[in-house]
């Protein structure tokens, strides 16, 4: 056994803490349009739209379906050979598009079981003042789900961080990709993934701290 | 139908299933008529009410709000929509939107809906948090006020809506004793400004006081209907007797 080279650890640090911002980039665009396109299917699903449902429920099924690393590859390499405006994607882009429609599927089911565990007096109140549909959706019933689904989804945003990660079979020189780099010029594999593993952890614990301050906002209704 | 009713129902029927809820109700309140429904539990009295603003949808039947007029068995989208905003609803359990405060519940709809400005709907709420002694409350979330407190803004949401008709669902019934009485003031005050109440409750001595009319429902019927002292003191059918016996 090798003692650790401590000094080629410490000067990694900076140089992939440079690919942090696009790790984040990648993770925080894919986290809004997920979480936008969740919350739409969640609510088609709550109110089984005709025809529209058919389509909700055969995209969940697909993509939760599916490996991330196989729908990746389906968009990055497979697609653009059948859809020729799809011929010069980039990785970043495929990987966003990838990590969007995944992590959709999943959070839409989230987000619909917390829709579904409001409770029935706040629709009928919302009901009663003459509310519009929508209008009861915005303003009464998904802010009292985003609390129940608040700790889910927060959970799911750390999977696509780590997620990102696949960007780099997609030919993406990201945090894992610069790595991967890194440790095949200095053969120091060990080194370098344990830095980087370091860095994803202090990425997650420092969103786990944010939630827990999410957490105590969403509350704040709830405290008596 | 009386052309000058607040509020017009004519066969008016609702089934859950098997079980006929509402047998052909005709009822006409007129403007600020305070009517008070009576009769043992599982009788239709809370349906009736949920029914006029389609919380829970009539099989069929007429109800008549002003110069609008649904036809239950196929009522659109439009006309629901326009028969809640022409009346108010007090629920049992307060109901009140547990993501909003106290002043929020009741400038929610004013802005939303009626399309009021924040400003306009503000001014509006803190008035009526005053006639309902809960000025200091303003700005308490529902989980931190008292069940008495919580029916209160209930009933501060629906005044601020200034409907043509005002729903009360046994707006006492959820309640601890101690709290029954504030909630029963704030009716009276309500009814002491002219508004049109519809109102069922299981407080017989508060019917007898507030009612213009008393009806008493048995079966998915009314069967019989008349000013409190009428209805209280000389029933004429058995089944409202029997009942107030058993209530008196």
């Amino acid at each position: 056994m090798r003692a650790l080279d401590l000094e080629y650890m410490w000067g990694l640090v900076p140089v992939l803490l440079g690919y942090v911002p696009l790790t984040l980039f990648m993770a925080i665009i894919g986290m809004v349009c997920a979480l936008v396109l969740a919350s739409v299917m969640a609510v088609e699903r709550v109110f089984r739209v005709p025809i529209l449902d058919w389509v909700v429920r055969l995209f969940i099924s697909f993509f939760r379906g599916t490996p991330l690393l196989v729908q990746l590859f389906l968009f990055y390499y497979g697609l653009p050979q059948v859809l020729a405006f799809l011929g010069n994607i980039n990785g970043v882009t495929a990987t966003i598009m990838g990590l969007t429609l995944h992590f959709s599927a999943y959070m839409a089911e989230s987000i619909r079981a917390a829709i579904l565990g409001v409770d029935r007096s706040q629709w009928e109140a919302a009901q009663a003042v003459g509310m519009t549909q929508g209008q009861m959706m915005r303003q009464i019933i998904l802010p009292q789900a985003a609390r129940v689904a608040a700790p889910t989804l927060v959970n799911y945003f750390i999977d696509m961080i780590k997620g990102t990660s696949l960007a780099f079979t997609l030919g993406v020189t990201e945090l894992m990709g610069a790595t991967q780099k890194e440790a095949a010029g200095s053969f120091l594999y060990f080194e370098a993934f344990l830095v980087v593993a370091a860095i994803y952890w202090v990425m997650v614990e420092a969103l786990a701290f944010a939630q827990r301050h999410l957490e105590i906002w969403l509350n704040k209704a709830h405290a008596r | 139908m009386t052309a000058t009713a607040a509020i017009s129902l004519s066969g008016l029927t609702k089934s859950f299933g098997d079980t006929h809820v509402l047998r052909d109700i005709d009822l006409d309140i007129a403007p600020g008529e305070r009517v008070v429904v009576i009769g043992p539990s599982g009788t239709g009295k809370s349906t009736l009410l949920r029914c006029l603003n389609f919380l829970d949808r009539p099989d069929a039947g007429t109800i008549r709000v002003g110069d609008l007029t649904v036809d239950a068995g196929r009522a659109t989208k439009a006309q629901i929509l326009a028969l809640r905003r022409r009346t108010s609803f007090v629920f049992q359990n307060y109901a009140l939107f547990a993501n909003k405060t106290a002043r929020q519940n009741i400038t929610q709809a004013l802005v939303t809906v009626k399309g009021q400005s924040q400003a306009q709907a503000d001014a509006r709420a803190d008035t009526i948090l005053k006639e309902t002694g809960l000025s200091d409350k303003a700005d308490s979330y529902p989980a931190a006020l008292s069940g008495g407190q919580q029916q209160r803004v209930g009933i501060g949401r629906a005044m601020a809506l200034d409907a043509d008709l005002m729903l009360f669902d046994e707006p006492t019934s959820a309640l601890d004793p101690e709290w029954v009485g504030e909630v029963l003031d704030l009716m009276r005050r309500v009814a002491d400004k002219g508004q049109t109440m519809l109102i069922v409750t299981h407080e017989m001595q508060f019917a007898r006081e507030i009612a213009d009319r008393i009806i008493f429902m048995d079966a998915g019927r009314i069967v019989e209907q008349g000013p409190p002292a009428d209805l209280l003191d000389n029933p004429q059918d058995p089944r409202t007797v029997s009942f107030l016996r058993r209530v008196g």
